[in-house]
């Protein structure tokens, strides 16, 4: 394969499209498809079969488009989407092609939402279809990889992501460009890319849709990341619980193998490169890198003190480069356009763009792409259109488990990795729930400790057993039983697991809890001394009791198993 | 000014005050120091006002044990968990894994044959668990040990009577 | 705790004198090889860093978090066990806070599981109480949690009471490691973690227990104990440890 080739299939698929009057696109990622978008699919397809307009109307599976909350989608121009679309509306939807919109379905495009977004990772979501890689290719897909095998020395490569300013997007922002230097200077032979698709933040799903709407150019990323850190084996670690993701790396890696693109001596230079997938079971620590390592290892996931990072010592005792999905995805466009352009995008120290999944109590849910350094408010309430039903904004919560929660006072902080992390939260992988005054913010710090408590590895003692112990302080304010000095025995616990754990996830566990001590402390007093909850969530009467706070109760379920005795 | 000296019997298995009584010969210096007046050991039934320091040994474990000690912790000054049971429930605490239920019917119903069955009256209706004083009221001195020696006691005791704070740590341990 | 002047296992035998590095701790000055941490260099020099995971001749895995130091430079707290030297490190083994955050570690394993000292066959012979002590520990401040744990007695020789486990994995790992046989190994996460022979078979049911007991002696606490001993009868015996690492290693 070279750049000649490529740019025939480019050619001949573009071809084939400019025969197509109309193309119909409808999402086949994962949010769409469990509102059975592929029956809407099918039928559209049985419409135009049965019209005989096989030749001039395409149906077209594809990714993401973003509106998840509104689905099924489906386009039928760049400028006309309908939402909640129904196999019964097949008809309609044909003969509006050449006529008048679907009033009733009709999915406005000329708003924030599309508008504000700036989409690089996400630019072929929503367009191409994820299946076929001349789709990919069309759009200009494995040309960054194909001209720097030709063009590039690998220490270019480096230096273009170097410029380019990127962080890395799973969580902690490590710059990108240092961790590849890091890898291709490090000694030893083979050396691994490791592509980490665990995403096991509760309620994100960027990676997934990424994987899902556009799979080759996370391929790609991989390609030029070996190519550059000198890698001639890569793994992509994604979890059991994305069987469509999986199933369409499986579908692309095929592919990909087929036109040569991996394998040995791809594009006929001596660099070879092949990818393998490992399936995680859903722990979410195995995102952790030294944890996801030995997971692949096929020992048990569990993290493990660095130094010596996984760049000098990872898979295997070798070097390894370990990325995000979304970092992955990030690097074709930065080496087709140059890092300069990408250094355009962005704030001073965060640049490029982040893609974000806006859930909770929003008007637009969904996943958004956005440039680093757009406000809070321009996010929540721009794209994401504000608080349903005139509801008042509470907080948002930014960074999973290991995030904080952020006050109104906050909203017009850009987001970039330095504000989240002064204003106590952090960028994390892309996570943003969003509160009203419905949400108590106690019971929000004990849902994510709740997640930390199961989540933990139990490696190490202040994360195993202190995130038990803060659950029980949290679940007791939530019952309003708890006391003064509970709270202080909570702060301690906060103080200890951030100082002394082993690893992110322990370190991490008491951002929620921390942050929202000091943006809604009035709400930790009014549990405490008042035995009040503002929001009307938390007490042991109004919910009933919650089942796994009460100690007892708590002490029954959490018996370790019977062995022989 | 003799300080006023009590000490109390919760759920523990009288060990340590059996310990208390090791101190042979220094308890009359320590009655020198002190007055006893309230302990097992005395026939006071009622806990009197006032008591600079008490030794409260045993968890607590029954409803009376909690009253006891909620009433005892408002006329004491200085109250010292002695022994391992009121310093972490020890072996009263062996039952907490298990549940009041299945306790009491170990003991009342499947090992005996007259009568079976958990009574209703005389005995003080079990806690769900038993606790450690601490977990229920102020503590402000623990002497670990089950039992501690005479040797730590008679440190403790003679220390916290000449107004000092003992420092027990080097000197007594859990199950020591 | 353990005996001194034992080679690590994967450490080089003696370097050339230009690889040595200077460094401080608590305000000494020591020379070491490159490969030492700083709990090799404390050892040697009878400086006392607290610690429950970590035993000579094992591997070491950093997850007791008692041996955190101070490292001047650096805004984390490292672990001594692990951390390696380097030249004009200066290193503090203890300070209020350091003292503060052992004693809560300590706590948080007795509120663990059921830790009942004066019933126990280890009783005045076990890591945990005598750190305890050691750490200036007269009672815990966190409430207990009381789990219903199991007591396996299948083997013909050895029990494991799991209401005594720390979770140290020092049983996994001489097991793994100096035996070969990898009975043990971890199951379950965070709280609910424990450790299981096989598959979570009765330890009795065994096919791959040689029965050699290493991981009886290992055992920081009562947890794994010989049959047929009474309250505070079971004293372990360590010593075949860095006899065999130093047999293998001179081997190699
Ligand atoms: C508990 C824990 C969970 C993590 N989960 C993920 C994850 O799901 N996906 C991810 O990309 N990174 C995750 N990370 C971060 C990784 O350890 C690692 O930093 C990242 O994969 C590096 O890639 P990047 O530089 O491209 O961000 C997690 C870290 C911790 C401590
Ligand atoms: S901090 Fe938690 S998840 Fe990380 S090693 Fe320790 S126990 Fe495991
Ligand atoms: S001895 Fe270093 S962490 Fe346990």
């Amino acid at each position: 394969m070279n750049l000649e080739e490529l740019e025939q299939i480019a050619v001949t698929e573009r071809e084939a499209r400019e025969k197509v009057r109309h193309e119909v696109r409808v999402c086949m990622a994962a949010g769409c498809l469990s509102c059975q978008s592929q029956g809407v699919k099918d039928a559209l397809t049985a419409e135009v079969k049965n019209r005989g307009l096989e030749e001039t109307h395409k149906v077209k599976g594809v990714g993401c488009m973003g509106l998840c909350s509104e689905g099924p989608l489906v386009a039928t121009s760049e400028k006309q989407m309908y939402k909640h679309v129904a196999s019964a509306d097949a008809a309609a939807l044909v003969n509006s092609l050449d006529g008048e919109p679907v009033k009733r379905l009709d999915c406005p495009t000329d708003v924030p939402f599309f508008q504000r977004q700036k989409k690089i990772v996400l630019e072929n979501s929503g367009v191409i279809d994820p299946e076929r890689i001349e789709d990919y290719i069309a759009e200009g897909g494995y040309r960054a990889i194909v001209n720097a095998l030709s063009d590039m020395m690998p220490q270019e490569v480096i230096s273009e992501i170097t410029t380019s300013g990127l962080r890395g997007r799973g969580g902690a922002g490590y710059p990108t460009g240092l961790k590849w230097s890091t890898v291709s200077r490090a000694d030893g032979n083979p050396k691994y890319v490791i592509c980490n698709a665990d995403e096991g933040d509760p309620g994100a799903f960027m990676d997934r849709s990424v994987l899902e709407s556009d799979p080759h150019r996370v391929l790609e990323g991989m390609l030029i990341a070996a190519y550059a850190v000198g890698a001639s084996e890569g793994f992509i670690y994604v979890r059991a619980e994305y069987p469509l993701a999986i199933k369409r790396l499986k579908t692309a890696i095929r592919q990909a193998e087929r036109l040569g693109l991996l394998g040995t001596n791809i594009c006929g230079t001596r660099f070879s490169f092949r990818i393998d997938l490992r399936l995680g079971a859903g722990a979410f620590v195995c995102g952790e890198e030294t944890a996801l390592i030995a997971s692949v290892e096929g020992k048990r996931g569990t993290p493990r003190p660095r130094p010596p990072y996984p760049a000098m010592s990872g898979l295997f005792g070798q070097p390894t480069l370990i990325n995000n999905v979304e970092t992955y995805a990030n690097v074709p466009p930065i080496i087709r356009n140059g890092g300069a352009w990408y250094a355009e995008i962005g704030t001073e120290k965060s640049k490029g763009t982040k893609v974000f999944a806006l859930a909770g109590r929003i008007e637009n849910t969904g996943l958004v792409e956005v440039p680093m350094g757009i406000t809070l408010r321009d996010i929540v309430y721009d794209i994401g259109g504000g608080i349903p039903e005139g509801r008042k904004f509470k907080a948002v919560q930014t960074g999973g488990p290991s995030g904080g929660c952020l006050p109104a006072d906050c909203l017009d902080m850009p987001v970039d990795y330095e504000s989240l992390a002064k204003a106590g939260s952090i960028m994390g992988s892309g996570g943003m729930i969003i509160m009203d005054e419905s949400s108590c913010m106690v019971d929000v710090a004990k849902y994510f400790m709740d997640f930390c408590m199961t989540e933990s590895c139990g490696k190490c003692v202040p994360c195993r057993v202190g995130t038990y112990q803060m659950h029980r302080i949290l679940s007791a304010i939530t019952n309003l039983t708890a006391t003064e000095p509970d709270l202080k025995m909570l702060e301690e616990l906060c103080d200890l697991l951030k100082n002394t754990s082993l690893c992110g996830l322990g370190q991490s566990a008491p951002n929620p809890v921390v942050s929202t001590l000091k943006s809604f402390a009035e709400e930790y007093r009014a549990h405490i001394h008042d035995k009040k909850c503002a929001a009307g969530v938390c007490g042991a009467h109004e919910n009933g009791g919650d089942e796994k706070s009460k100690p007892e109760e708590k002490n029954e379920a959490r018996e370790l198993s019977e062995v022989g005795a | 000014m003799k300080k006023r000296l009590a000490t109390v019997w919760l759920d523990g298995c009288s060990g340590c005050h059996m310990s208390f009584l090791d101190l042979d010969e220094r308890l009359i210096e320590v009655a020198e120091k002190a007055d006893l007046v309230y302990s097992p050991l005395v026939d006071i039934k009622e806990f009197p006002g006032d008591v600079d320091v008490a030794l409260v040994e045993g968890a607590v474990s029954s409803e009376e044990d909690l009253h006891k000690i909620q009433m005892i912790r408002r006329k004491v000054k200085t109250l010292v968990s002695l022994g391992d049971c009121s310093v972490t429930a020890n072996v009263p605490g062996m039952r907490n894994a298990f549940g009041v239920k299945a306790v009491c019917d170990r003991a009342y119903t499947e090992n005996v044959t007259l009568n079976p069955g958990t009574p209703a009256q005389v005995i003080p209706r079990l806690l769900p668990y038993a606790r450690p004083i601490h977990e229920v009221v102020n503590v402000d001195v623990f002497i670990p040990g089950c039992p501690p020696s005479a040797d730590t006691i008679y440190y403790a005791l003679t220390e916290l009577l000449e107004g000092r704070q003992p420092e027990l740590s080097a000197k007594t341990r859990f199950g020591a | 705790m353990s005996p001194t002047n034992v080679v690590k296992p994967g450490t080089k035998p003696v370097q050339p004198a230009s690889n040595v590095k200077t460094l401080q701790i608590d305000g000494k000055d020591f020379s070491a090889r490159p490969e030492e941490t700083i709990l090799d260099v404390a050892r040697q020099n009878k400086i006392f860093i607290p610690r429950l995971c970590e035993l000579e001749g094992l591997s070491d895995v950093g997850a007791c978090r008692l041996c955190l130091v101070e490292v001047k430079g650096s805004n984390k707290l490292l672990p001594a066990c692990v951390t390696r030297v380097y030249e004009g490190m200066e290193v503090t083994t203890n300070s209020p806070r350091l003292a503060a955050y052992r004693r809560m570690i300590i706590e948080l394993l007795f509120t663990e599981r059921n830790h009942i000292c004066s019933v126990c066959v280890s009783n005045g012979h076990c890591d945990l109480q005598w750190m305890a002590q050691k750490l200036g520990l007269t009672h815990v401040h966190f409430p207990y949690r009381y789990p219903k744990a199991n007591v396996d007695a299948s083997h013909e020789r050895f029990v494991i009471d799991h209401n005594r486990c720390i979770l140290c994995t020092r049983c996994v790992r001489v097991c793994d490691e100096i035996e070969g046989a990898h009975v043990w190994d971890v199951m379950g996460r965070g709280i609910d973690a424990k450790v299981v022979t096989d598959l979570n078979e009765a330890w009795g049911n065994s096919e791959t227990c040689t029965s050699c007991g290493k991981c009886v002696h290992v055992c920081p606490t009562g947890a794994l104990s010989e049959k047929g001993h009474a309250v505070a009868e079971m004293e372990k015996r360590r010593h075949f440890l860095p006899y065999l690492t130093m047999m293998r290693e001179s081997q190699e």
